[in-house]
Order: structure tokens, then C-alpha cells, then sequence
């Protein structure tokens, strides 16, 4: 995955909760068996018609979030299905950076895994940058290290990450090798398992 | 003798195999479950790193989410069909044994798994499945997994996990007659909501719990996910391992009485604390249907749907009646529907299916309805004919099909229309989840059936000629 550690970009605020995995990445385009490629299908039926027209009364089609590159969302974002296509297609799509109340559990690995910024923000701020950006255009800048958001108006907020998490990001770390560097001690645990 | 501990702690600390100040811990999977939706690009990503399946000997295959449930010949969807194939190939190339479409081990993997034994207490199991949690009835720790993790799994054996909190669900008081497990569960994400659990491993604890049969523990911990939580068990008992005696994975005689005695020394221990506690009253619980679009919108049977103006989240509630096409404050028993779907890995066993067939039996699906019944394996298939449940359906006017995931999700051509409405005994009733545009109401099989006959939701405890 790709190391991340500043961000400056566009918000699009989506004021809903409970986003499940079902509506980020509807289930007809699971069954194609690469790994890119998914942004077209992100919001699927929020976004578009039967008829493949886009859908003139959701949000995410105003021409002013096009580029947007920081989520905000209302609380228990990507819930339900385990799917990785949903933080796939995210990340194609464009999105870095996601802000939310809470997360869900699995979409939380599912995203770090693929390098987007999860951040947990109290609503009371994510609700003023919802409104700033619907009435306007807002632009946020996050930077990982210092593990601050600073808005346009200059506004400083922080916010909390497990360290393990922010070194994964800002390393874009691949797992797999790190734990291989274990084997041996994976090894012994199977033989004591087994013993 | 240590401090008390419960359950969760006990799985998670036998299978540590590393542990770092402020890291997760590296723990060790003892079964790894694969289907051919969530794997592809984990074994797409072991070909590109030159990587091997470490321990092709705790991996199991199976194919159910695209399955189509009849014609089996022809998977007339071209990427289905190369979805399935990869998956044959990729199980070849590495060495892993697969149930296929054909197989009479095939099945949901969540039904399959406890079916053959490959599901035990105190294991670790993972699938590139929310519903894994499913395993948690045996007191295995079951969570499902991304992609990437189901790579690292099959390169590693292993997979890096944030130790959980603890969460006890007690169900003080016993379920009334008439009133299911699926019942229970609906109205625990009702009381507490879509992410009560998350952070948490959930056991679910009480009288109640205790009572249950095995299949009836399975569709509980199925749904945990849907309370947030990734893993939600039950502590072992003599229930558990009468289920398990005889299956084909699990050990045999002697080294079957030594591995139960195991098992029953997981339980949780007298006095363990957990980091937090829920209860629920069982004898409270009334049959349950969902009206909006996320499982913990829902009530009793009795009820109706919720008043905009006094409820938490006005916004939410207005958008899920909006997208249900129903009205605020509408009784549940005025709701109308047009499909019937009575299967997924919540609620497609042998009891499940012999539980709505004593229902129908001798009745007739209303003629505007659209009814199947999916059952969860092929050897579930084969057993319910053997008892001839499967004409007592077919009689009534249900479609009787072959296994698999089915419209559950809608991977394969079961679908509800656009604006259709289903009474459906899975596990989510996200908009679009049974087709683009279906309403999904969840329930009991026993409330499905009798919808079914009804042509719209009926209290079953006062079902025409049904005696509870």
C-alpha cells in the first residue's frame, strides 16, 4: 500500500449514519476478481438511475464535490458486510481521507489495509464542516504525523489514532512481509500447538 | 486457581503467538474458511509475491454466494461463472480441499463449517465473511475479514488483532411459546441498537441462551455482526458437544472425551468480570419484524412503525420509511408483501425449514406471493427430503431450491424487484440488498411462512391452526 502522510483536499459531506459496506459497494459488481477498477461503481444506486443516468438529487452529483477527496460521514461508517471492495472502491474513487463519529469494526482493518485515513471526530465538528461545505466549498488539510486537521478558516483540530495505525500509514507498511519476518516464532507456536 | 476469566480471554490468550506493548497481537487461526466472492484477490496477491498457503491443512473452500439455487448446469452470468472457476483453479494451484457447486459437502460456509465438525470450541476461525461470527455458538472465536487479511491468513496462518473488549449479553427469563431465537436476537439489536458492539467480542450469556439447541444458538451469534460486533460466542456445554459427537472433522472415542472435557473447561468461569454488561428479559420478547433498512429498526408484530417527530433520529427514520414505502405509525400487521424468502446462514437448517414447514402445511401461499425456500447445504437439502419437507413446501406453493446464499444478497438471479417486499428470514435489510430498490423485512422462519400464507405479517402465536 501506498505510505501516506499529509493531505490536503476537498470534503464532501455525507450526512448519514450507519453507511453499510451494501450501499458503498453494491453486491452486483463483487464478482469481478481483480482489485481495481472499483471507484465507478462507489454509491452505486445512490448515485445513479436504472438506466445508468446519474441521479440529480444526490449530493455527491453536484458538480462542486467533483475531486473530493475527504469523507465526512455520520457515525458507524461501513457497517454490515466485511467486503474489501468498499475501502477499494473509496480509494479509487478518489477519497484519502474519511471523518466520522465511528467506524465499524472490519471496514476499519478493511481501510487501513488499503492506506485511507480513518479519523474519529466528535459531531458537534463534523457537523460544522458539513455545513461549511454544503454551503460552500471547504478544503481540509490533514497531517498524520502531527495527527491535526487545520480547515481554510485556519481552525487547528487534533485527533486520536493508535500509534500502530499511524506508523502502518505513514510507512504504507505491507503486513504479510512483516509477519513473515515471524515465521519462526509462528513455527514454534504450531509445534507447541501440536505437541 | 487464576482469576476468573471469561470465555473470550481464554480463546484469545491460547492462540497469541505474539504479543508487543501497544500493538496488536499476532494470533494464530486454527481454520480458515474461503468462498469465492472474497478471495480471489488474496490469491491473485500470493501469485505476485511468489507466496505459498502456509497451512492449506486448516483452509476449507466452498462456493455459495453466486451459486445459482437451480439449473446448476448453466451459470448463465459469465462473471460468476469465472468468479466460481478462479476459485476451483486457485484451490488446485494451492493445495486446498474445495466443496464445489456439485459437491455434497456444498452449503453456505457458515452452515457447512458446524455441519462437518470443522467448527469446534476454542478455535480460532476466520472467512472473508461478516457472518463468521456464526462459529461464536460453538465457543470458537469466529470473526470474518477483509480481503487483504484473508491473504495474510493464507501466507501466514496468522492475523494481527487488537485484543477486544468484553461484552456479556445476558438473556434473564425464558421465551415464550411461539417465540424463536431469531425473535430474541432482532429484538437484542432493536433494544441496543446497530453498534452496541463494536469494539466488543459479545458472549451471550442466561437461562435462555442455555436452553437453546445447537442451530438455534447459530442463528444468534450469526447476527452479532449486525450489533456491531465482529465475534459474538457461547460458552460450551453438554449441548455443544452432543452436536459435535460423530461429525467427520472432529476427533473420535477416546480422543473425543478428552477434547469434550477440554471444551467444557473453556466456559466462561464463575466470577469473571466482563468490560461491560447488557440485559435483556426473554420473557419479554415478542415475534419480530424489521421496518427500515438497518436490523435494529424493528419491533413486535403487535407494533407499528415508529412516529418521525418522537423518535431518536427523525432524519434516519424518515429516510428508511421513505425507502420502505411505508407510512409512520402504520401497524406492521397492515404490511403487504410479495416475496417470501426462507434460507441464508441465519436461517437455513433442518430446524429452520422443519419449523415453517408445520406451519404451511396443508395451506397455500397467497397466489400474488413469490416464495422460496434455499436450503443451507446440500446435505440440509438431502435430510429435509428425506423427511418430506420438502413436498409440505412444494404443496403449499414454495419453491424448493438447491443450496446456497441466494437472495439473501441477490449475487445470483434471486432478486427481488424494484419496489418488491420481502418477508425474509437473513440477517439484513440494507436498501438494495435483495435487488436494486426491494424492501427487506426480517424475521423468524415460523413468521415468514405464515406471512407467506397470509400475504402479509401475522402474529404466528395466533396462526390459524397452529398449535405452540
Amino acid at each position: 500500500m501506498e505510505a501516506i502522510e499529509q493531505h490536503e483536499g476537498l470534503v464532501y459531506p455525507l450526512n448519514r449514519a450507519n453507511i453499510d459496506t451494501d450501499q458503498i459497494i453494491p453486491k452486483q459488481f463483487l464478482k469481478r476478481i481483480e482489485r481495481t477498477g472499483f471507484g465507478q461503481f462507489l454509491f452505486y444506486n445512490w448515485r445513479f438511475n436504472e438506466d445508468g443516468s446519474l441521479k440529480e438529487d444526490f449530493s455527491m452529483n453536484d458538480p462542486k464535490y467533483e475531486g473530493a477527496s475527504i469523507l465526512l460521514a455520520g457515525e458507524n461508517f461501513g457497517c454490515g458486510s466485511s467486503r474489501e471492495h468498499a475501502p477499494w472502491a473509496l480509494e479509487d474513487y478518489g477519497f484519502k481521507v474519511i471523518i466520522a463519529p465511528s467506524f465499524a469494526d472490519i471496514f476499519y482493518n478493511n481501510a487501513l489495509k488499503n492506506g485511507i485515513i480513518l479519523i474519529k471526530l466528535d459531531e458537534a465538528q463534523i457537523k460544522e464542516w458539513q455545513n461549511q461545505s454544503e454551503d460552500g466549498e471547504l478544503k481540509l488539510s490533514v497531517d498524520l504525523p502531527n495527527q491535526t486537521i487545520t480547515d481554510e478558516a485556519g481552525k487547528v483540530v487534533g485527533f486520536e489514532i493508535p500509534a500502530y495505525h499511524k506508523e502502518k500509514l505513514i510507512n504504507g507498511w505491507d503486513d504479510i512481509a512483516l509477519t513473515l519476518l515471524m515465521e519462526e516464532k509462528i513455527s514454534e507456536f504450531e509445534n507447541g500447538a501440536q505437541a | 486457581m487464576g482469576k476468573p476469566k471469561t470465555i473470550i480471554e481464554k480463546v484469545w490468550e491460547q492462540h497469541v503467538v505474539h504479543r508487543e506493548e501497544g500493538k496488536p497481537d499476532l494470533l494464530y487461526i486454527d481454520q480458515h474458511l474461503v468462498h469465492e466472492v472474497t478471495s480471489p484477490q488474496a490469491f491473485e496477491g500470493l501469485r505476485l509475491a511468489n507466496r505459498k498457503v502456509r497451512r492449506p491443512d486448516l483452509t476449507y473452500a466452498t462456493m455459495d454466494h453466486n451459486v445459482p439455487t437451480k439449473n446448476r448446469d448453466v451459470v448463465k452470468d459469465e462473471i460468476s461463472r469465472k468468479q466460481m472457476e478462479t476459485l476451483r483453479k486457485n484451490c488446485e494451484d494451492f493445495g486446498i480441499k474445495l466443496a464445489d457447486m456439485f459437491h455434497p459437502d456444498q452449503g453456505i460456509v457458515h452452515v457447512i463449517g458446524p455441519q462437518l465438525g470443522l467448527t469446534q470450541p476454542g478455535k480460532t476461525i476466520v472467512c472473508g465473511d461478516s457472518h463468521t461470527s456464526t462459529h461464536g455458538a460453538f465457543g470458537a472465536l469466529a470473526f470474518g475479514i477483509g480481503t487483504s487479511e484473508v491473504e495474510h491468513v493464507l501466507a501466514t496462518q496468522t492475523i494481527w488483532q487488537d485484543r477486544p473488549k468484553t461484552l456479556n449479553v445476558k438473556v434473564e427469563g425464558d421465551l415464550g411459546p411461539g417465540v424463536t431465537a431469531k425473535d430474541l436476537i432482532l429484538a437484542i439489536i432493536a433494544k441496543f441498537g446497530v453498534r452496541f458492539g463494536t469494539g466488543y467480542v459479545m458472549e451471550y450469556t442466561g437461562e435462555a441462551i442455555r436452553k437453546l439447541s445447537m442451530e438455534e444458538r447459530m442463528t444468534i451469534c450469526n447476527m452479532s455482526i449486525e450489533g456491531g460486533a465482529r465475534a459474538g460466542l457461547i460458552s460450551p456445554d453438554e449441548t455443544t458437544v452432543e452436536f459435535l459427537r460423530g461429525r467427520e472433522y472432529v476427533p473420535k472415542d477416546e480422543e473425543f472425551d478428552r477434547i469434550s472435557e477440554e471444551w467444557l473447561a473453556l466456559a466462561t468461569d464463575e466470577g469473571a468480570v466482563y468490560d461491560h454488561t447488557v440485559t435483556i428479559n426473554a420473557a419479554e420478547v415478542e415475534p419480530q419484524v424489521t421496518w427500515g433498512t438497518n436490523p435494529g429498526m424493528g419491533v413486535p408484530v403487535s407494533g407499528a412503525t415508529p412516529r418521525v417527530a418522537e423518535s431518536d433520529n427523525p432524519y434516519e427514520v424518515e429516510r428508511a420509511l421513505e425507502y420502505m414505502g411505508l407510512e409512520e405509525n402504520q401497524p406492521i400487521t397492515s404490511i403487504e408483501i410479495d416475496h417470501v424468502f426462507i434460507g441464508s446462514c441465519t436461517n437455513s437448517r433442518l430446524s429452520d425449514l422443519k419449523k415453517a414447514a408445520a406451519i404451511v402445511e396443508g395451506k397455500q401461499v397467497k397466489d400474488t406471493i413469490k416464495a422460496i425456500v434455499v436450503p443451507g447445504s446440500f446435505s440440509v437439502k438431502l435430510q429435509a427430503e428425506k423427511e418430506g419437507i420438502d413436498k409440505i413446501f412444494k404443496e403449499a406453493g414454495f419453491e424448493w431450491r438447491d443450496s446456497g446464499c441466494s437472495m439473501c444478497l441477490g449475487m445470483n438471479d434471486d432478486i427481488v424487484p424494484v419496489g418488491g417486499r420481502c418477508a425474509s428470514t437473513s440477517n439484513r435489510n440494507f436498501e438494495g440488498r435483495q435487488g436494486n430498490g426491494a424492501r427487506t423485512h426480517l424475521v423468524s422462519p415460523e413468521m415468514a411462512a405464515a406471512a407467506a400464507i397470509e400475504g402479509r405479517f401475522v402474529d404466528v402465536r395466533h396462526f390459524a391452526g397452529v398449535a405452540l
